[in-house]
């Protein structure tokens, strides 16, 4: 690397910034966005679709492969890309160590239950039964 | 602390620069897209529990199904949905412009506010088309 260097070099070893994880988050949350560029495109596509129609209508194209595995795909990507950005809010806003502490498990217990919640309705969709 | 200290040996004090509140700034949309970024994420964090009660309800049956759809065709319902619309797309945009600025592009003032003002102006626009598409899918308003 050229030009003058702000980390320390013990830092350099161990390839970890203040965050004690290096960069792994930021570019996560990139990768995410990118990705969810096309899901959220596909998902305001498929909403729309299902506007108005009745429940076996909905359960039929919701189950659907195709629609269900792009449906899944946003769900998990979102959930991950959204336990970060709420990961970092905390982090700049809660500076009480064990409400900061607590908000960090919620974040991720919230998230969680959400991504296994939907993903588990779109599988029934799918499966049946 | 090197700074303050450097100020004090020399027998006074010396106005040390203050970093300037949030009131003084000019508002300007960058600033403000900043914002409305961060809290449209805040905001959809919460938003995806209506997608989540949506797939839930759809799996459930249809009484639970009926619920979701009164919900969603209530005036209080429509709202939510309105805000969750446009506070997704209007997230998806300003993440564009954030992908567009990492790759070091777009950094001059006429077009970071240019793009400020497209996240803006793209996301009503775009959220108002989808509900003008989704009426009509449904047959107009009712």
């Amino acid at each position: 690397m050229k030009g003058p260097q702000m980390r320390t070099p013990m830092r350099r070893v161990r390839g970890l910034g203040a965050a004690h994880s290096g960069t792994k988050h930021f570019w996560h949350q990139r990768v995410t966005s990118v990705a969810g560029i096309p899901l959220t495109i596909a998902l305001v596509v498929i909403v729309v679709a299902l506007l108005g129609r009745n429940h076996a209508a909905v359960v039929q194209i919701l189950g659907s492969p195709i629609v269900a595995i792009v449906m899944l795909l946003f769900i998990i990507n979102t959930v991950y890309h959204m336990w970060i950005g709420m990961q970092e809010i905390i982090i700049d806003y809660v500076h009480e160590d064990k409400l900061k502490l607590a908000s960090l498990m919620a974040n991720t217990f919230f998230c969680f239950a959400v991504a296994f919640a939907s993903a588990f309705a779109i599988l029934k969709l799918s499966f049946g039964v | 602390m090197a700074e303050l200290e450097a100020g004090t040996t020399t027998g006074r004090q010396r106005p040390r620069p203050l970093s300037p509140h949030l009131q003084v700034y000019r508002m300007m949309l960058t600033f403000v897209m900043s914002g409305f970024h961060r809290i449209s994420g805040f905001v959809l964090y919460f938003g995806i529990l209506l997608l989540a009660w949506w797939l839930i309800a759809a799996a459930s049956g249809p009484n639970a199904y009926a619920n979701v759809e009164w919900f969603m065709g209530s005036l209080i319902g429509r709202l939510v949905l309105f805000g969750y619309t446009w506070a997704l797309l209007h997230h998806m945009l300003g993440g564009i412009r954030h992908l567009i600025w990492d790759t070091i592009h777009g950094f001059e003032p006429t077009e970071r506010e240019l793009l400020a003002l497209a996240t803006l102006v793209g996301s009503i626009s775009l959220t108002l088309i989808v509900w003008v598409v989704g009426y009509l899918a449904m047959g107009g308003p009712r």
